[in-house]
C-alpha cells in the first residue's frame, strides 16, 4: 500500500479543496440515494402554490394592487416568495442530515484523520446550497407551468436574481448546519430548524406587509425573508426594490458569519 | 486484595524500543466525574498493547485522547512522536481508529466506504481501486461490496470499518472494544486479523473487557479501573501477583461435606454449596496425595475441579474481588 502522505506536501488550501470536494460527493451521493427527503421537502411550497393560487387565489389577488387584480397577478406576487420559502424547506433537510452525520461513528472517524478540518461541514454546506438551487429550479418549473412571467427582467437581473437566491441560501445553510450540529436527534433537529420553514409564513411572501397589523409590520418587513423577497420581485418582475436590496445582503453575510461561527465553534468542541 | 497493586513493569533494563504511544499523568473528568485520574504508559512501536477494564473504568476516554477526538484535561500524551494537545494533525497521520460504535457510513456502500477513505488520504484514483479492492477481498466482503452497509452484519460492518481504518496504511492501531458484541466465530475472525496486523509491524493499542482477548493477543496489559492502572504487565506477570490455583471439591452428601471439611484443614469452606476449596499448584503429585487423603477418610466426592489462576483472577482481584463469583459469570460468555 501507499504512504498516507503525497509525496509533495499537499498546501493547506489544496487540502481545504480537495477533502471538500470530496466530502461534496459523499453528501451527493447520499442526496441521489435516498431522494425522498428532498422530495418530501419540495412538496410544502408547492402544494402551498397551487393552494394559494386556486383555492385561495380569488379572495388573495384582491388583496394586492389596492383590489382588483386578476389571478394571474397574484402568481406574479406569490412565486418569488414561494422560491425562497422552497430555500426555507430544503434547510430541514439540511439540519436533519447534520445531526444524524454528527451522531455517526464516521464523524468521530473523520475527526481522527489527518483531514482538513473544516471539509466535512463544507461539504454539507456546498451540498446543501447544490439542492436549493435545484428545487428552486423545480418549483420555479411548476410556476412557469402555472403561468408566471416575468416579462421585463434583463440577463443581468436573471443573473443578480440567481445570485440573490444562491447567497440567501449559503447564509441560511450555515444557520441549519449550526441547530443540526447542535441537535440530538434527527427529530429535535426537524423542530430545530422549522422557525426557517414559518418564517416566510410572515413576510411578504402571501400578502403584503401594509396588509398586516400595525405592531406586527416591523417584524415581517425587516425579518430576511421580506428583503429578499422584494428584492427578488423587483429583478424578476419590476417593482420597486428600494433599499431592500442591501437589507438583504446585510442580513445574508451576518447570518452566514454567524452560522459559520455557531458551526465551527460546535464541531470544534469535544464530541460527547 | 487492595485495589493498588504496584505495576510489575521492569523499566530500564538496557536502552528502550522507540514508544509508539507514551503518556504521562494523563486526566480528564466530565463534570464531577473524573474518568481518568493519572495514566501513565509507554507501549513500544510494533507490540499489542490491551487496556483491560469493566464498563466504565475509562477505557474508552483513553483512546478518545490518543486518538485527537476530545482533549486531556491534564497531563501529557505522545503518539508516533507527535503530542496530541500541539500536533493533533502529525498524530492523525499516524493512526487508525476503529471506535466502539461502527464507523461507518450506513447510507453508501462498503465499496463507497473504502473509496472515500482513500480520497481522503489522497490517493490516486487508480490506487484508491486497488487498495479498497484488496483490503476488501483480505476481510472477505468482495461479495457484499456493492451493498449499502446499513445492511451488513455486526461482524461484516467491523470487518469493514477496520478495512477502512488500514486505507491509510497507519503504523498505530486503536481498536476500542473490536470484538464487543461478536459472536464467537466473528471474534476469533477479529483476533485473527489483529494477529496479522502485527506481523505487519503495526502497533496495537487495544481496549477490552475480556481477559481471554488480552490473555490471547497483548503482549501487555494494563488493567485500568476507576480512572487508574490497577496493574500492568505481561499476562504472566499479570497471574503471578495473584495466589495460586486450588482444588475444588463439592459434595452432594452433607455428612460427607462435614468429614472431609473437618480432615481436611487447610480447606476454604463454602457452606451453601457444600464445597471445598483446597489451595493447591495443580501438580500430579498434589494431586494425588490429595485423592490418597480422601481415600484414607473414606470420603467420596461428588465433583473435583482443578483452577489455575487466570486472569479474570487477576482483574477481579484488583478491581474489588468480593463479588468475583458474580462477576465470574458474567465474564464466561
Amino acid at each position: 500500500m501507499s504512504s498516507p502522505l503525497a509525496p509533495a506536501r499537499p498546501t493547506r488550501l489544496s487540502l481545504a479543496v480537495r477533502d471538500s470536494s470530496t466530502m461534496l460527493r459523499r453528501n451527493l451521493l447520499h442526496a441521489r440515494r435516498y431522494p425522498s427527503l428532498t422530495l418530501n421537502l419540495l412538496l410544502t411550497p408547492i402544494v402551498l402554490l397551487l393552494l394559494f393560487v386556486y383555492v385561495f387565489g380569488d379572495v388573495m389577488s384582491a388583496g394586492i394592487g389596492g383590489g382588483g387584480a386578476d389571478r394571474s397577478e397574484y402568481i406574479a406576487y406569490l412565486v418569488p416568495g414561494i422560491l425562497l420559502m422552497t430555500i426555507g424547506g430544503t434547510l430541514i433537510g439540511t439540519a436533519v442530515s447534520v445531526s444524524m452525520d454528527m451522531t455517526e461513528g464516521i464523524t468521530a472517524r473523520f475527526r481522527t484523520m489527518a483531514i482538513h478540518r473544516g471539509s466535512v461541514l463544507i461539504g454539507h454546506v456546498i451540498g446543501s446550497v447544490l439542492q436549493s438551487i435545484i428545487s428552486v429550479v423545480l418549483v420555479g418549473a411548476v410556476g412557469v407551468a402555472i403561468g408566471f412571467r416575468s416579462t421585463d427582467a434583463t440577463v443581468l437581473e436573471w443573473l443578480a436574481a440567481f445570485g440573490l437566491l444562491a447567497l440567501f441560501a449559503l447564509a441560511f445553510t450555515w444557520i441549519a448546519v449550526g441547530m443540526g450540529m447542535v441537535s440530538p436527534s434527527a427529530e429535535a433537529a426537524s423542530n430545530n430548524a422549522l422557525p426557517l420553514v414559518f418564517l416566510p409564513l410572515i413576510s411578504s411572501a402571501f400578502v403584503p406587509v401594509d396588509a398586516m397589523p400595525g405592531w406586527f409590520q416591523p417584524i415581517a418587513e425587516y425579518q430576511p425573508f421580506t428583503p429578499a423577497i422584494e428584492t427578488l420581485r423587483g429583478l424578476l418582475l419590476g417593482t420597486e426594490i428600494g433599499n431592500n436590496w442591501w437589507i438583504t445582503i446585510v442580513w445574508c453575510l451576518g447570518l452566514a458569519a454567524l452560522g459559520y461561527r455557531w458551526s465551527k465553534a460546535v464541531f470544534d468542541r469535544d464530541p460527547k | 486484595m487492595p485495589s493498588s497493586v504496584m505495576p510489575t513493569s521492569r523499566r530500564g533494563d538496557g536502552p528502550q524500543p522507540p514508544a509508539a504511544v507514551s503518556t504521562i499523568g494523563l486526566r480528564k473528568s466530565y463534570g464531577d466525574k473524573t474518568v481518568l485520574d493519572g495514566i501513565d504508559l509507554r507501549i513500544p512501536a510494533g507490540t499489542v498493547f490491551a487496556l483491560l477494564g469493566p464498563n466504565g473504568a475509562g477505557k474508552t476516554t483513553a483512546v478518545k485522547i490518543l486518538s485527537t477526538l476530545v482533549t486531556a484535561d491534564g497531563g501529557q500524551a505522545q503518539v508516533a512522536g507527535h503530542d496530541v494537545a500541539t500536533s493533533p494533525d502529525g498524530v492523525r497521520a499516524a493512526i487508525g481508529v476503529t471506535g466502539q460504535f461502527s464507523a461507518v457510513d450506513g447510507l453508501i456502500t462498503g465499496e463507497e466506504n473504502m473509496l472515500l477513505m482513500a480520497d481522503l488520504h489522497h490517493l490516486s484514483k487508480h490506487e484508491g481501486r486497488q487498495v479498497s479492492a484488496e483490503l476488501l477481498e483480505r476481510f472477505d466482503l468482495t461479495e457484499a461490496a456493492k451493498k449499502p452497509a446499513s445492511t451488513y452484519s455486526g461482524g461484516m460492518k467491523r470487518r469493514l470499518d477496520i478495512a477502512m481504518t488500514l486505507v491509510g496504511n497507519p503504523r498505530i492501531i486503536f481498536l476500542d472494544e473490536p470484538t464487543t458484541g461478536l459472536d464467537p466465530r466473528s471474534r476469533h475472525t477479529m483476533w485473527q486479523i489483529i494477529r496479522e496486523l502485527v506481523s505487519d509491524g503495526v502497533t496495537v493499542f487495544l481496549t477490552t473487557q475480556y481477559l481471554e482477548e488480552a490473555d490471547e493477543l497483548a503482549d501487555r496489559i494494563a488493567v485500568l479501573n476507576d480512572g487508574k492502572i490497577a496493574a500492568e504487565g505481561t499476562a504472566d506477570e499479570l497471574k503471578r501477583l495473584i495466589p495460586g490455583g486450588h482444588v475444588r471439591l463439592r459434595f452432594t452428601d452433607p455428612d460427607a461435606y462435614r468429614s472431609a471439611a473437618s480432615a481436611l484443614r487447610e480447606a476454604t469452606r463454602d457452606d451453601e454449596t457444600l464445597a471445598l476449596q483446597i489451595p493447591s499448584d495443580g501438580s500430579q503429585r498434589e494431586l494425588r496425595s490429595l485423592l490418597d487423603w480422601l481415600d484414607s477418610i473414606g470420603v467420596e466426592a461428588d465433583e473435583l475441579t482443578m483452577h489455575s489462576p487466570d486472569l479474570d483472577d487477576v482483574f477481579f482481584a484488583l478491581t474489588g474481588g468480593a463479588d468475583r463469583t458474580d462477576k465470574k459469570g458474567e465474564a464466561v460468555r
